[in-house]
Parts: structure tokens; sequence; C-alpha cells
């Protein structure tokens, strides 16, 4: 169990005394502050927290952060994550992450500590591009896009990140995105509660070399029609008016306009990003443009076992079970003899 | 009757079990190696399996064997057998090169079919071809004997063929004049939730046993002396688990919990293996992904204060290059263990080499020294992973300990430790609130960073892979203090050398020719060079453990001998080594690289020829 504070935490407890170095605009300020405003919020002591990073722009933040954090290599900030997390059950433990970082070079941890769902947050930056290299695709640039190392455009389909976390078994996966602060804060509460690998997309821009990657979605004008709020147990309504929503047909998830066909309110789906079966989550969290908007929110959050939970229960079992408890039992069980 | 049977006493014998991948013979081995420990002798083992799991029965690719020397002191596996037990032509050919002129060779002559001489590509059958005649060959029908034994029993035909192995250990136990009634309980033991399989395994064994005697097929049987080793409690052990146990041991010793993170590769895998049957001592065993995140999750355990280790062969080691890049920057304690075998790449998976030293000591980005040390035998290899962690958590830097194939899989006899006896562990822990910590402050005489273990009160940083300002630890490109960095890392390993042991010499302490070895070649350099030594020349021996940095004594030690000669199973990695650390002596060198240990015969003649 995490030790809880009885201070009373505040944003500043968590700012540390280095000057942050991400370029003006950069959409990783917007998700620092969402960050120091949540962590006084989660209720553990300040020296419970522990931030893991790989490299990359993104990955900068632990140094940002006044807790204990570490600054990894690139693409081994979940597999360094894992260690910290198993070693220390009482540290709170989150991990800073590009899409790079975790879909190109760390692909093979990051699907791997999702499958084990240990508990900890990963925050996926994902601004489609390479920004601390100075702009080159990433697995999540999307077919076509013109980067300095694809000139004439990439020629790659690009990956969905909630469509592998959930084909990784995730238990956890929510998105949000740079420009609306507030969302994240309350996101990340809930990515904080659950008990098992929270993955957060964080939709970032990088005003350098990928402005306007999220343009669709942050577009002043249209923005309602483009982005689907999830609330648990709401009905899966958006639109400037309210006036459209998701209904599952026979071909899977539609967008529907309510009065129209006699569409009500009863036939928009519900959310519930606790079930078990992850079909629907799937669906959520692949609907692109032109023809629906995008999820933001969480999408999935679904009990399932962590892994350091039974690592921990394999241990206490052992320890009941095995009569070898010290070393000195070790060395002298099966055949001895003496000379 | 016939003539009175004459026993020999031997010093020490080399017996050497092969058969299909399938016929137990490592169960055989072990047994008669357990068997002759608790008779008093002393025992060194090694198992030699193929790198399939089951090639083609009756095929050379699939002999499997289990080599054991018994005796007064058995420093090393021995050369070449005595006695070679062999269930089919294909291992009977497959070691037949191994085996002593006048040697005893046993053989199960009903195995010796058509098909199997076929399938081990004998155009005559050698037991009738005259190709054996300077062996002692006995060829008994011993599957008929041992089926009809076992059948006899309630046992199926197939299961009851398969107890032929026990027929043969119960001929070899007759040649030993070995009591039954230790393997008996052995067996016993074993079986204990199979007593049937037990009982028909003992009464097989007897029946080998009755045979030898009533048929007199040996004139000759031995006695072996007795050992020659100090007064203790003894145990046998393989080099892998010696690895695991000594982890273990460090990590009790030194309060910190073990975290080992592993990816299973030959011949490696029976550390992590072994580790994970521990859970009560509260080990905490990750098997995971790539060797890549066995590595770093270590890195993360030893961050939040673990005892972390990552265990791997030359291959997992080239992929952990980057990761023990950024425990070197970091500074923080890790025990990386590379049970060699040959490479590069794949290579031999299987078989043992020395070659990964170069990767070990040179094998990463930028000015990255680690600590490293190789362990000499395996019982040794509980010793070296134990200081390993020591030297490590006490210096808040990386430990390489190579030990190899040869020694992590053959097993010796060990002297159990009283882990009161063995040395304290003290990492240099922060408590909490300390307001004097700053991450890169430094000890002033190890030079050692402190360890500020996550979740304790008042001490919140943060490390990572860039460089860090002295002191402070903030990110820094600062010319001069990347410069100064630099220095430190190294600095603090090389003042090490201060705290280790002073290398040692067997042998005259000076003379014509000092033999320098290190690793797992201990055993047979030691007994060739004592050879040369007994032929009257003024040979002495240097064996290395402390590689990185090297004990303070080294130059002194090679200045009292007119020629050096470097034996190792690599190209001259160490060689190279000392010529870039002690420059002003020439080295002669003695290399190997065939996947095979040193002989002590080819030793004995490299130190004839130099001398
Ligand atoms: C082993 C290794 N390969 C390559 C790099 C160079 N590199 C640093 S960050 C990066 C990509 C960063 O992209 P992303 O993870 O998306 O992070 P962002 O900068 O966009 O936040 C690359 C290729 C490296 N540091 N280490
Ligand atoms: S390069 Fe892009 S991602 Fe990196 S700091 Fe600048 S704006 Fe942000
Ligand atoms: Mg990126």
């Amino acid at each position: 169990m995490i030790e809880r504070t009885t201070e009373k935490l505040t944003k500043q407890d968590f700012a540390s005394d280095q000057m942050v170095k991400w370029c003006p605009g950069c959409g990783d300020h917007a998700i620092l502050s969402a960050i120091e405003n949540v962590f006084p919020q989660i209720g553990y002591k300040k020296e419970k927290f522990c931030v893991v990073s790989g490299i990359g722009c993104s990955s900068r933040l632990p140094y940002y952060l006044n807790t204990y954090g570490m600054h990894g290599i690139h693409g081994r900030a979940n597999a360094i994550a894992t260690g910290v997390r198993l070693f220390n059950r009482n540290l709170s433990v989150w991990i800073a992450t590009g899409d790079g970082d975790s879909l190109a070079i760390g692909g093979n941890h990051f699907i791997h500590i999702i499958r084990r769902n240990l508990d900890v947050n990963i925050l996926l930056f994902n601004n489609e591009i390479y920004g601390l290299t100075k702009g080159q695709y990433s697995p999540t640039s999307p077919m076509g896009k013109v980067t300095k190392s694809s000139p004439q455009g990439t020629i790659e389909h690009p990956f969905t990140p909630g469509e592998l976390v959930l084909g990784a078994q995730g238990t956890f996966f929510a998105r949000v995105i740079d420009t609306h602060p507030k969302f994240i804060t309350e996101v990340l509460l809930e990515a904080a509660k659950h008990d098992g690998t929270s993955v957060v997309e964080m939709l970032q821009n990088c005003v350098i070399f990928n402005e306007g990657a999220h343009k669709y979605l942050t577009d002043k004008d249209n923005r309602e029609d483009r982005q689907l709020i999830l609330r648990q147990g709401q009905p899966m309504v958006f639109g400037k008016n309210n006036d459209k929503g998701i209904r599952l047909g026979q071909n899977g998830l539609e967008v529907v306009s309510l009065g129209d066909d006699n569409v009500t309110l009863d036939d928009i789906l519900i959310h519930d990003m606790t079930r078990q079966d992850p079909g629907i989550h799937l669906m959520l969290a692949k609907m692109k443009p032109p023809h629906f908007p995008i999820a933001l929110g969480v999408i999935r959050s679904a009990d399932a076992a962590t892994y350091d939970q039974l690592m921990d229960d394999v241990i206490a079992t052992h320890i009941q079970s095995c009569p070898i408890h010290s070393v000195d039992d070790l060395l002298n069980s099966g055949d001895t003899w003496e000379i | 009757m016939a003539t009175q049977k004459q026993i020999v006493e031997r010093d020490s014998v080399v017996v050497k079990f092969a058969g299909d991948s399938g016929d137990g013979m490592q169960l055989t081995g072990t047994l008669f190696s357990d068997t002759a420990a608790l008779a008093g002798n002393d025992i060194a083992t090694f198992p030699d399996y193929p790198a399939e799991i089951r090639a083609p029965h009756n095929t050379i690719a699939g002999v499997s064997g289990f080599q054991v020397h018994i005796g007064k002191e058995t420093r090393i596996i021995g050369d070449q057998c005595d006695i070679l037990v062999a269930m089919n032509p294909a291992s009977l050919l497959a070691n037949l090169k191994w085996v002593k002129s006048g040697g005893v060779i046993l053989v199960d002559g009903d195995a010796f079919d058509d098909p199997a001489l076929k399938k081990a590509c004998c155009t005559t059958n050698p037991l009738e071809d005259g190709s054996l005649s300077s062996y002692r060959v006995v060829s008994p029908p011993i599957t008929t004997m041992a089926k009809e034994t076992a059948s006899a029993l309630g046992m199926d035909t197939k299961s009851a063929a398969r107890t032929k192995n026990m027929f043969c250990l119960g001929i070899i136990y007759y040649i030993f004049n070995f009591e039954l009634e230790a393997p008996f309980k052995l067996l016993d033991k074993r079986f204990a939730k199979k007593l049937d399989l037990a009982l028909v395994n003992k009464q097989v064994m007897q029946k080998g046993f009755d045979f030898a005697e009533t048929m007199e097929i040996f004139q000759t049987t031995y006695q072996i002396s007795t050992v020659n080793l100090p007064k203790g409690k003894y145990r046998n052990i393989t080099g892998n688990i010696a690895t695991a146990w000594g982890l273990l041991a460090a990590a009790e010793k030194s309060g910190h919990n073990l975290f080992l993170g592993s990816y299973p590769i030959t011949p490696a895998t029976d550390i992590l293996c072994e580790l994970a049957r521990y859970k009560s001592l509260s080990a905490k065993v990750f098997q995971a992904e790539d060797e890549i995140a066995g590595i770093c999750s270590a890195i993360g355990a030893s961050y939040a204060g673990a005892m972390a280790c990552t265990t791997t062969s030359g291959p997992g080691l080239s992929l952990k290059a980057e990761a023990l890049g950024l425990a070197v920057i970091m500074e923080l304690p890790l025990v990386v263990v590379d049970v060699q075998r040959g490479g590069p790449s794949t290579g031999l998976p299987t078989k043992s080499e020395q070659s990964d030293l170069n990767i070990a000591l040179y094998g990463r980005n930028g000015e990255a020294p680690c600590i490293v040390i190789a362990a000499s035998s395996p019982g040794d290899c509980f010793y070296q992973a134990f200081n390993a962690a020591k030297l490590a958590m006490e210096s808040m830097t990386p430990c390489i300990v190579l030990t190899d194939g040869y020694i992590g899989q053959g097993s010796e006899l060990f002297k159990i430790p009283r882990m009161s006896d063995m040395p304290a562990i003290n990492p240099p822990v922060v408590k909490a609130n300390d307001p004097d910590y700053h991450p890169y402050a430094r000890d002033p005489e190890t030079l050692a960073r402190k360890w500020a273990i996550p979740g304790t009160e008042g001490l919140r940083h943060r490390i990572g892979g860039l460089e860090k300002t002295d002191v402070f630890g903030n990110v820094s490109t600062d010319p001069i203090n990347h410069e100064k960095m630099v220095y430190y890392r190294k600095e603090k390993v090389n003042r090490l050398a201060d705290k280790l042991p002073e290398q040692e010499v067997f042998g005259h302490p000076e003379g014509d020719l000092l033999v320098v070895s290190w690793g797992g070649t201990r055993g047979q350099v030691c007994v060739a060079t004592k050879e040369v030594r007994e032929s009257g020349k003024k040979v002495a021996h240097a064996h290395f453990t402390n590689i990185m940095p090297l004990p303070k004594n080294t130059a002194e030690i090679f200045s009292k001998y007119k020629k050096i000669l470097v034996c190792e199973l690599n190209n001259g990695q160490f060689a190279n080594y000392l010529r870039t650390q002690h420059p002003q002596f020439k080295y002669l060198q003695y290399n190997k690289v065939q996947g095979l240990p040193f002989t002590v015969q080819e030793l004995v003649n490299q130190i004839n020829n130099v001398l």
C-alpha cells in the first residue's frame, strides 16, 4: 500500500527547480501543468511518486517534476519502470514516453508491460513525429506524411495506439488532448485509481516539426462535431447541439443524428468502460475522421489481476510452504556430507 | 573357481557415461558422482549434451554424455577417461577419442545391431572389426538383462528396457567396490513420489552389480583414494547453482532483497530457474521479454533499492550494452553475470569459451568502465557472485562476473560456508531527510555516490543517462565537468584495487616462466604447471580473478619471471588487456578456440615448448 499524505499538497510541491526547456508553444507544457495539478490530488506522500522516462522531448518530463525520477534510455522506460514497481510496491510509478519511444524502439516492452498488467501509469505523448531528433516520421505518423525522413511521404500504415493497447489485453486506455488540461487532470485521476497498467494517450502538438497534427480535433469551429467525450454511464452523444450519437449497427459503430429516422436517445450506446469484453472499446478507440468523431476520455477501465499483486501472492505463499528461509538453510539443503 | 580378483588403488579415475539423448545419462552420471562423494571421494563432473533437444535416435548428433572425475583431489574434469560407458554405437564412436589407451569400455551389446550401426555410420561393427583392440571392451547384453529383471517386477516392456542405465551403473559400482546402500538411498529420495519405480531401479542396479560379480567380467577392480580436503560439511554444486546462491547470499548479507531480470539463454538459464525456486527468500525473479528488459528492469529495481542483477550469455550481453552504460553513468549497483559460450553470434551455444572478455571490458559506447571479475571453478562461482554484489553495492558501480559454460554446468565438491563467516556488505544508503544529500556527492575515499532509495522522505532527486554536474546532479554539457565525471567513474573502479586481495602465485616466487590464466581454466592450468614444476622446472602459475581493476601487485609479480605465458580460450583478449595495463612486459600467448577446455597434456607441451 502506498502511504497517503496527511499534509495538504499543492502544485508547488511537485514543481522542480529546473528550467523547462521545451519549445515555447509545445503541447508538453500543458501536460506538465496538468500532471503537477494531479499529483497533489492523488493523495500519496510526495516522496512516493517515481517518474520514469525514455528518450525524446517528452521524456524530459522527470527533470521537471520534483519527485523521484529517472530519465532512462530510448525505448526502455517501460522496462525500467517494471523493475522499480516490482521491487517497491509502495511507489506510484508514472512513465513518460513518446510515440517513438514506446511504439517504435520500445514496442516490445510496451506490449509486454500491458499484457502483464503491471500497476503503473503510462503517459504516451503522441505528437506523431520524432521531436527530439528534429522531425522524422514515427509509427503514428499518417500514411503519406511528408517529414524530413519521408520527403516523398511515408509508405507505412500507422499504429493507432489504442488498438495496440487493447490488442495487448490492456485493462485501461484513455485519450486526451493537450488543449484541454482540465480534462487531462480528470482522466489522470482515473488512471491513478486503476489497478493495472493505465495507458493514457496524450495527443500533443509539436509546434516545430508537426504543427497542427491534431487540428482536426482542435479546430475551433468544428471541434464539438469531431470529438466524442466519453463519460461512464452516459450516452455517447456529441456535436455542437448535442444532436449526434453513436449507435451499434449491424456493421459496427455508426454516427446517427438524434431525431432522424426516429432515432432517439434510447438507440445511443451507453458508455461502459468497465465491461470485460473489449469489443466496443476497440471500436471506440479506432474511430477516425472523416466519418467518425475521435473518442476522448477513458475508453476502457476493466478489472484484472495485476502482475505485481500476483508476484507478491506467489512469494507470500512460497514463504509459507517452503522450508528454506535463509541462505544457511539453502546451503545445507539436499544432499550434504561431512568429510 | 576362477582367478582371485585384484583390487588396484588409484588416486583418481575418470568415467564417462554416454548414450542417446533419451537414455538418462545425466541422471546416471549424477547418481554415480553423488555416490562417489558419499564414499569420501572428491568429485568433478561435466555434462556434455547436444544442442538439439532430441536429435534423431542413435545418431552421433544425438549423443549425450556426462563425465565424472572422482578421487583424492579432482580440480579438473580430466582430459581423458579411464572408463567409457557407451549405450549405443554412436556414443561409442563420438567418445572413443577421449578414452585412454588400455581403458575400459563398457557397451550394451544389445545396441550394436545393424540399424543402430548404420545410424552411427559404421560400415563394420566396432565390437568385431578389431578397431577396439587397444581397449578392454566388455559388451554384455545389458538391455536384455535389465528388461528381464524389470519386467519380472511388473514393468511394461518399453519402460523396462529403459532401466538399462541402472544395470550399467550396477556394473560400474562393482568396478569401484562401492556399496549399493548409498545409491539406493539416493534413488529412494529421487523417486520419493514413485516408490515402485525406485524399487525397480534398485533391483536392476543390484542385478548389474551381481552380474559383474558372478561373471567375473573384470579381473581388476578399483579402490579410489579418499579425499584430501579440509574437514567440514560438503555438497556437490554446479557453477550456475553456485552463482545463484552467491547472489542470494549477497542479498541476505546486504539486507537488500534480490531482484533478477533475465531472459533464458544457454548456458545461463539455470541461474534464472534456480533463483525462481527460492521465492521464500523474498527474491523477486522477473523473466523479461528480452535481455534488454532483463537489464533495464534490474536497473529500475536497483534504483528502487534492490540487490539487482541480470544473468545471460554472450549474445545477451551484446543486447545489454546500452543499458549497462546507463547503469555506469547513473552509478547504480548492478551485477551482470555472463556465462560465456562460443561466439560470435549464436556461435556454439552448448560449448565453452572465454571470448567475452573484450565486450565485458570495452563493449559500451563512451568511457564506461565496469568492474570485471571472473570465477575460476564451479564452487568459486558462489564467491565471485557474492563479491560482485559486494563490489557493485559498495562502490555504486555495475560489476560483470564472467563464468563460462564449462564451469557453469560442471560441478565440484563444495565446502559449505557459514553465512556468519561471509564478509559484511555495506552499501552507502542515505538516511531520510539528510540535509547534505546531493545525488552526485561522493565519498572522498571510495568516490562512491550515495544510494537514496525512492520512497524515502526528504531525498527526492532525478538521475538519468545525460551527463550530470558533479555533486548536484543536474543535466550538464559543461566540457570540464564532463571530463571530471569521466575521471571519477574510472577512478572509482581503479581505487577498488586498494581493497582487493593481492594476486597470488602458485609455485616458485621467481623463475623462468610465469603461466598466467583467468576464469574457468584454473584447474587445468594449475595441474599442468604443477606437473611441469615436478619435473624440476622453475615455473609458477598466477590465476586472475580480479580483472578490472587488476590486483595492485600484478606488475611486481610479472617482473620476477623471465617469460610470461598467457593461456586462454580465445584469441588473446586477456594478453592484449595486460599489454595495455602493463606494457613493460612481453606476453607470450597460448590460445585455443575450439569450444573445448584446455587439456592438461596440451598445456604441459606448450609450457615445455616456451621454456
Ligand atoms: C538507441 C537510440 N537510438 C536513437 C536515439 C535517437 N532518438 C532520440 S529521441 C528519438 C525519437 C523521439 O521520438 P518520440 O519518442 O516520439 O519523442 P518526442 O521527442 O517526439 O517526444 C530518437 C530516434 C537514441 N537516443 N537512442
Ligand atoms: S520539438 Fe516539438 S515536441 Fe519537442 S519540445 Fe519542441 S515543440 Fe515540443
Ligand atoms: Mg513523438
